[in-house]
């Protein structure tokens, strides 16, 4: 038996999946897209007030010139739907690009389609919002082009999984020098509440009203199958775990994965409850670190590797104390692999944090390498002697 | 031996056939080398099977090659076929028919067994059976003599049987008094290594040479004279090349890096092999995961401040649809090469036609107007190159270049350009904001140059100048996303509109043959050489005909109303079953007569002569 099908289709402690629409608590069905209602800004927005172009923005904190979160926002109006998880992620990256240190110019963000990539035109710096599931081959030519830029990559679980899923694995592979941020909501959000490739099975939705047949993916686990060197799990709700898994993978040289659970409080509401929301997230949710030990609830449960399979062990009960429990190590790919197998399982914790890092030469790097290397052996080309090289001959 | 007789010709076809394994593909090419050394103008038409290795014997594993040559002006690979060298019966079934009456076929005499009549589905030996009657056959035993040249070799049996193909080399060589220099110098070259194979090779060149001197089979040699072609520094190109050249030079000249990005597909993957050894020339390849991939990742070069470039045959360009409305919408500079072969779908893979015209004039949703540009020779190839890229960048557009199969592996004697007489090509990024808002200062990303409507191009790295770019409808002058209905129709317009200011950059249509004739031919593509050979004949045979070859499909050059009020009677002969037509009488309205062949392979001159004499004769 493996992963998620083992014991049900559905993850414990879920919410009866309604079809959108028909429950008593949604809201009411607004196209997305659509400017949020009245003069209350959601969660992580801008506060309202004139905006102006970017010269127009107060200096940063101390006005010693140093960019603060406000740098980082556009003159456009965000227009995610009230209460949706990708303002907290929008809000993290904001606050998070001053300490990266990067010049504004030098960032540039690029995504797909659907809710989660429109986030390029709301952060303050060079972007494209592209076409279905294709940003990767955007980046790819553009770190080719350009291995200076400070490239991320916005997508979500449809962009990148479905119409995509042909081009991520080729940009785990390839180890492009960026960072990959997959807003993982389990639902298409922009096309109004179809089943994705993450969603349970049996979902019902617009498309599917008597259930999805399509097992999921799991895309950790996926990703670490086409050889992804870098690959983090954080959420919506945990906005300083967030920020440092994206630091980290900012830090890290190659193709940095992190996916984020995110809400999408219209057509998947609660999702990821059971691991985002205070009454269940200690027992539901682990932390995992390197060189630490696997343990959750507060210190009162573990994680024992018991052959190639982890087990819950109760630290309370005397029987088993901090030593028994795995001690991660992000290096190893078995544990990674392991590790990435924990996915919607009644009986473990979902993991988050960094799964698994390899240092690995980035494909970017080595186009420049290869291209300096023929330089240095060959010259620069001449267009002339390039012409003129071969058989030729002389008419009088 | 000494009393030969010796013929004079203005011109000659010759067609090398065999299996694909026989290696008549370097065998014509190592001949037109040596016509090359020999001065004559000249056009090649390489005809190989869509199989690596079909079976042997068989008439699907045919491959060809096929050469015109002479001292007069050579515009196609020549209608008849002069001498078929044919190395079994398959191939002798297959090429027959494009043999002149009267005209030579050199056999491989030790092929025609039943074995191989069996192999190609033929009843009888056409060498006894009289089939061949109205042509000249000699008969000779390659087989036999590569084994019998090579009996003190090393090599095995296979290995010495595989390489009958230079004894018959070295035998048209002297045939058609073609010097073996050139011959002899690659073998010796590319074989350095291995002696024992350079050897074997050189031996059976030489042995196929004299063979024609001593053997009394052969009792006339041709001589074809050195043709009059403009004074200067020639070399022989194929199309592939010419073209991979063409964008080198706009790398060079412009001073931007050349992002190639492309997915393996015939007959295209000839650029991408050539352009991966150019790394020193500012140019980066990047062999992608699939077609869309491929342009994907140029439209990111673009984005970069590179030159994003794409190149495929047309199931890719199908592929590539989104993103070319992607890269037409952010109006980002981008050159995608539709290399065109027979279709629909997989088609005829390794066959030439012209029927993606089309696809290149319309094949994106919403309207996507987008420059279309056509090379016209294997040369031409490496000036249209040129222009699509300056064209993509001096008006930030996407150029779809159409090339086809026949100008990407034909070729033919090329003037080599000097480099400094190409048209300028310069790159001005926008390095200040544009525009106030407010009093600030701001930079504007659809803010327009008057004359070209191109938009600026701001490479990441400049500071002040963030944006954003995307696939949603902008806003005039911001750039900013809009939905607003009448900037949507205004924005159409403009796009439209800025791709017809490409005409500035066209030059005075030009009028072949008969300026005051009634019938005007209008081409454009490959089938240049077939069309103005066959204007050529048509005039020697007294009627007045003319005819004009199209560059630019989209836009069309702006003097052609003019032009076109000069004729009475219009032919538009294309390899598709009528495209350029249906565009020329939706703009025009003028009585254009379609002229189509879709046989995946080149008109010839008498084709066009023929249809000209029946509309005016």
């Amino acid at each position: 038996m493996s992963d998620n099908e083992s014991k049900s289709n559905l993850p414990p402690g879920r919410k009866p999946t309604r079809p959108p629409g028909a429950g008593p608590k949604m809201p009411p069905s607004r196209p997305p897209g659509a400017r949020p209602p009245g003069p209350k800004g959601p969660p992580g927005a801008r506060p309202p007030g004139p905006k102006g172009p970017p010269g127009a923005r107060p200096p940063g904190p101390g006005g010693d010139g140093a960019l603060s979160r406000a740098d980082f926002s556009s003159d456009q109006d965000v227009r995610w739907c009230p209460g949706c998880g990708d303002y907290a992620i929008l809000a993290t990256v904001q606050r998070l690009m001053p300490e990266l240190g990067v010049p504004r110019e030098k960032l540039v963000f690029i995504s797909g389609i659907g809710c989660s990539s429109r986030f390029p035109y709301y952060m303050n710096t060079y972007g494209m919002h592209s076409i279905h599931g294709r940003a990767p081959t955007i980046v790819t030519g553009l770190k080719t082009a350009r291995p200076d830029l400070d490239v991320w990559m916005i997508t979500g679980d449809g962009d990148s999984l479905s119409i995509g899923g042909n081009h991520i694995i080729h940009l785990m592979r390839r180890n492009v020098n960026m960072q990959v941020i997959m807003f993982n909501n389990q639902i298409y959000g922009l096309t109004k509440g179809q089943y994705s490739p993450t969603s349970e099975k049996g979902k019902i939705t617009k498309s599917t009203p008597f259930g999805s047949l399509d097992h999921p993916f799991n895309p950790i686990a996926l990703v670490l199958g086409a050889d992804a060197s870098f690959v983090a799990r954080s959420m919506d709700r945990d906005p300083k775990h967030m920020k440092k898994m994206l630091k980290a993978s900012h830090a890290y040289q190659g193709t940095g994965f992190v996916e984020v659970y995110q809400n999408c409080n219209i057509f998947n509401d609660g999702a990821f409850f059971q691991y985002t929301e205070k009454a269940t997230k200690s027992d539901r949710a682990i932390f995992i670190e390197h060189g630490k030990p696997l343990v959750y609830a507060g210190g009162t449960k573990g994680l024992r590797l018991e052959g190639f399979h982890l087990e819950t062990v109760d630290l309370e009960s005397g029987e088993f104390g901090i030593d028994d429990c795995l001690v991660y190590d992000e290096t190893s790919r078995e544990l990674a692999g392991i590790l990435s197998r924990v996915y919607w399982k009644e009986d473990l914790p979902q993991p988050f944090g960094i799964f698994y890092r390899e240092e690995r030469p980035a494909y970017d790097v080595q186009v420049r390498e290869q291209i300096n290397a023929v330089i240095e052996r060959s010259g620069k080309g001449s267009l002339k002697q390039l012409l003129e090289e071969g058989d030729t001959w002389e008419v009088s | 031996m000494a009393n030969k007789t010796v013929e004079k010709l203005p011109e000659a076809t010759i067609l090398f056939a065999g299996d694909s394994g026989d290696g008549m593909q370097l065998t014509g090419t190592q001949f037109t080398l040596a016509t090359a050394y020999a001065m004559n103008d000249l056009a090649t038409l390489p005809d190989f099977p869509a199989e690596i290795r079909a079976p042997i014997g068989t008439t699907y594993g045919v491959s060809g090659f096929q050469l015109h040559f002479g001292s007069v002006d050579i515009r196609t690979p020549g209608d008849k076929v002069d001498l078929l060298v044919s190395m079994n019966p398959a191939a002798l079934k297959v090429n027959v028919d494009r043999v002149k009456t009267g005209g030579t076929i050199l056999v491989n005499s030790n092929a025609f067994e039943k074995r191989n009549f069996d192999l190609a589905n033929m009843d009888s030996n056409p060498l006894e059976d009289g089939s061949l009657d109205k042509y000249r056959v000699i008969q000779v035993e390659l087989t036999r003599l590569t084994r019998e040249t090579l009996k003190e070799s090393s090599l095995n049996q296979k290995e010495i049987d595989r390489s009958k193909n230079m004894f018959a080399l070295g035998l048209a060589l002297w045939l058609y008094s073609r010097p073996v220099e050139p011959a002899r110098n690659w073998i010796s070259k590319k074989f350095a290594k291995k002696p024992d194979i350079k050897d074997a090779n050189l031996e059976l060149l030489k042995k196929g040479y004299h063979f024609g001197e001593t053997t009394e089979q052969f009792v006339t040699r041709y001589e074809v004279e050195p043709a009059k072609l403009a004074p200067g520094r020639y070399r022989a190109v194929v199309g592939v090349q010419a073209l991979a050249m063409g964008l080198v030079a706009a790398a060079d000249k412009s001073g931007l890096e050349i992002v190639y990005g492309s997915y393996p597909i015939t007959p295209a993957s000839d650029i991408l092999h050539t352009l991966s050894r150019y790394k020193h020339h500012g140019i980066a390849t990047v062999q992608a995961e699939d077609e869309i991939a491929a342009v994907g990742v140029a439209i990111g070069a673009s984005f970069g401040g590179a030159l994003g470039i794409t190149g495929t045959s047309g199931p890719g360009i199908a592929l590539k649809g989104e993103a070319m409305g992607l890269a037409m919408i952010t109006e980002m500079p981008l050159v995608i090469v539709n290399v065109q072969r027979g279709g629909p779908s997989t088609g005829l893979p390794t066959k030439t036609e012209q029927s993606d015209l089309m696809q290149a004039l319309y094949g994106r949703n919403g309207d996507a107007p987008m420059p279309v540009i056509a090379a016209s020779t294997p040369g031409d190839c490496f000036e249209v190159a040129y222009e699509a890229c300056r064209i993509a960048v001096k008006y930030m557009t996407p150029v779809l270049l159409l090339s086809d199969g026949y100008l990407a592996n034909g070729s033919e004697p090329w003037l080599i350009p000097d480099s400094d007489s190409l048209n300028a090509f310069d790159v001005t990024f926008a390095d200040k904001p544009n525009h106030k808002v407010d009093g600030e200062d701001v930079f504007w990303p659809y803010l327009r140059d008057e004359k070209t409507l191109a938009r600026p191009w701001a490479k990441p790295g400049t500071a002040g100048l963030e944006h954003r770019v995307g696939g949603l409808e902008k806003e005039d002058g911001s750039g900013n996303v809009s939905y607003d209905s009448m900037n949507h129709e205004k924005m159409t317009q403009l796009r439209f509109e800025k791709v017809k200011r490409i005409q500035q950059e066209i030059p005075a249509t030009e009028i072949f043959g008969d300026p005051d004739g009634d019938l005007l031919i209008v081409g454009w593509g490959s089938t240049r050489g077939a069309i103005e050979a066959g204007v050529t004949r048509s005039i020697a045979a007294g009627l007045k005909v003319a005819s004009i070859h199209l560059r630019f499909i989209s836009p069309l050059p702006g003097d052609l109303t003019e032009v076109f009020s000069q004729f009475k009677q219009f032919l538009v002969p294309e390899l598709n079953n009528g495209q350029l037509v249906r565009v020329l009488r939706d703009e025009y309205l003028l009585p254009f007569e379609a002229f189509n062949k879709v046989q995946g392979r080149p008109f010839g001159p008498s084709e066009i002569a023929e249809k000209v004499a029946e509309l005016v004769g």
